[in-house]
């Protein structure tokens, strides 16, 4: 083959497996999956969502975000207080408020009952404290174990709030039964075959932004900053923007994640968005190869379906076997399972060399 | 980049002017109350024994660790910059190991050092082509063969070049070298003098050096330092009559080489 031509697929490539699995998401699951089945594959979507974005910033950044169940809840709990004052109806007050408070709605709770509001919100509130946050972290040049300990932190912090104040945010329980998604009742399979497609075309416009991203300038600046941060300082970067950037873009990635899961999941609690949480979604990114360009969602999604298959198979012990898988991967394919491929061809090398 | 009026380096003017530097090590002084002035079209060699100050005064003015005094660059004093600040104001340097992005081709290290000139919305565009600016440092080099090579698999040499390549590329007009030629053999010590010698008529350029032989072919200034301060300053000729830097530096490689005299007196 002619060079030039390699060339052309060889840049190619990653547009063809994106497309392929659109094509899968869209048009094959789709057609081929009962709507329960639908449904949870629309779940690890949404949790691929937050994957990508991990896999931006650590992946490619070599930041650690052990917390980003804190970003994936904000923006599930917008879009699920949004669904809750949908389903009030007008001048209504969500129900858990009258059954354990004294049935007044707290003041920030009214603005979510704008979609538009809503809608915005989810994008610029992860973005707002992904900022303040990454401004401390950066500027104090904070990293590794300390900044993947800190991000950790964040999570348990964030679900304890939640937990503790149950008036507000429903607490323990979270926030659950929505009617209806934007006007369209999620009782009806029809539309909620529609938000999975809303999820899934998300999934897919997340991976072709970081495929820009890897392959521009800032993709390139970025792998040099997780590699050699002082050198690029001597290049006349600040790194700690260059890492802002790319933690802001995760986190708000994460938080589409997250208010996509609500209407799918039909619920958002404490549980979806705690430390452990967090973990499983860095789990599915060391998995599927947290550096390439899908690794990280196809290990999200990968995750999920052993997720539910394993605890429908054995409801106890399932997180034993997830957390057998993470250690193997990590000893063997510290890069991933995507990374097998390249593994294999390497040892070949060496072996006929 | 197109510039108007003419700047000091292209009027052959540009100098780095160093003051009273001190570098205080909580309580201990690393370096005490240095002026050094560096001027364009000069190869300045920095030498001295091992814990002299020679790459603490680098760190200084490169804001890697504070000092107090005065490093002033075109009307800016560095000591109060911070680090990617004083390289996008035209100072660069490179450290005694060379740090290249392993997993970056030679074209893409040269490309990212030119990233201080591009707009921040560049940034998210993806490389179409060779700028002009990282042709002429892959030429000026000679790494124009391996530049879709991954920098990782360069020899000690090559990546020592693609070092200053990267400085030419950012533009410094300040190039701030920690023994370039560390680990080179004869051939390469030559080329890289050339390449200094070439690149160094329109910038400012101070190596700080071990190797004698390469400072004796290559220097027109040699400062040498001791203790933290500056023992003497001139051309190689001079620098070697001056008896006290041979006590404290020549005389002791002589010394090592005869094992007859005594090192006797007061130390400077």
């Amino acid at each position: 083959m002619n060079p030039r031509l390699t060339a052309l697929v060889r840049g190619a490539a990653p547009l063809i497996a994106i497309a392929a699995l659109a094509v899968l998401l869209l048009v094959v699951a789709p057609a081929t999956l009962s709507s329960f089945r639908l449904n949870n594959l629309g779940k690890y979507i949404c949790w691929a969502i937050a994957a990508v974005g991990i896999g931006l910033a650590w992946g490619r950044g070599g930041m650690l975000v052990m917390g980003q169940g804190v970003f994936f809840g904000l923006g599930g709990y917008a879009m699920a207080m949004h669904l809750k004052l949908e389903a009030a109806g007008p001048e209504g007050i969500p129900d858990f408020m009258t059954l354990y408070g004294n049935g007044t709605m707290p003041g920030f709770w009214e603005p979510f009952r704008s979609g538009a509001f809503t809608l915005v919100a989810i994008l610029v509130l992860p973005a707002v404290a992904a900022t303040i946050l990454g401004w401390a972290i950066f500027k104090r040049r904070v990293k590794g174990a300390y900044f993947a300990i800190l991000t950790q932190a964040l999570a348990v912090v964030f679900a304890t709030l939640l937990i503790a104040t149950i008036q507000e945010t429903g607490g323990f329980n979270g926030l659950n039964q929505f009617t209806s998604f934007f006007g369209y009742n999620l009782y009806d399979p029809v539309n909620k075959r529609m938000v999975y497609s809303i999820a899934a075309g998300l999934l897919i416009a997340c991976l072709l932004v970081v495929w820009q991203l890897y392959r521009s300038r800032f993709g390139e600046l970025l792998v040099a900053t997780r590699d050699a941060e002082e050198r690029v300082r001597f290049l006349g970067h600040d790194p700690a923007n260059i890492k802002l950037v790319a933690f802001v873009v995760a986190a708000m990635m994460a938080s589409v994640g997250g208010a996509m899961f609500a209407p799918i999941a039909g619920i958002i609690s404490p549980s979806d968005v705690d430390a452990t949480a967090s973990i499983f979604l860095i789990a599915g990114v060391a998995l599927g190869g947290r550096a390439l360009l899908l690794g990280p969602a196809l290990g999200a999604l990968t995750v999920g379906y052993g997720r539910t298959t394993l605890s429908e198979t054995f409801p106890t012990q399932w997180t034993y076997f997830l957390g057998l898988l993470f250690v193997v991967v990590i000893l063997l394919l510290p890069r991933g399972v995507g990374d097998l491929p390249r593994t294999l061809r390497s040892a070949l090398k060496r072996s006929t060399a | 980049m197109s510039i108007q009026t003419r700047t000091p380096d292209e009027l052959g003017q540009d100098y780095l002017e160093i003051r009273g530097l001190t570098v205080d090590f909580d309580g201990f002084k690393a370096v005490k109350g240095v002026d050094l002035t560096l001027l364009q079209g000069r190869l300045h060699f920095l030498i001295g024994p091992n814990g002299a100050g020679k790459t603490t005064v680098v760190d200084a003015v490169t804001g890697l660790v504070r000092g107090t005094g005065l490093a002033s660059y075109r009307n800016q004093d560095l000591l109060t910059m911070r680090s990617h600040q004083i390289v996008r104001a035209g100072i660069g340097r490179t450290f005694q190991t060379a740090t290249v992005f392993e997993e970056l081709s030679v074209l893409q290290n040269l490309d990212i050092a030119g990233g201080v000139h591009r707009r921040a919305w560049g940034m998210v565009l993806a490389r179409r082509g060779v700028p002009a600016y990282v042709e002429h440092a892959l030429e000026a080099i000679g790494l124009t063969e391996l530049r879709d090579k991954p920098a990782g698999t360069l020899a000690h040499g090559q990546k020592q070049w693609l070092e200053i390549g990267m400085l030419l590329v950012q533009d410094a007009k300040v190039m701030l070298l920690d023994e370039p030629v560390a680990g080179m053999s004869a051939e390469e010590r030559e080329e890289t003098g050339e390449l200094l010698r070439r690149i160094g008529q329109e910038r400012t350029i101070v190596v700080i050096e071990h190797d004698m032989d390469f400072v004796r072919n290559y220097a027109d200034v040699v400062t040498v330092m001791h203790t933290g301060t500056v023992l003497a300053e001139g051309s190689v000729a001079e620098i070697q009559a001056n008896p006290q830097v041979q006590e404290v530096y020549l005389g002791r490689q002589v010394e090592a080489a005869a094992t007859t005299e005594v090192e006797e007196g007061d130390h400077a």
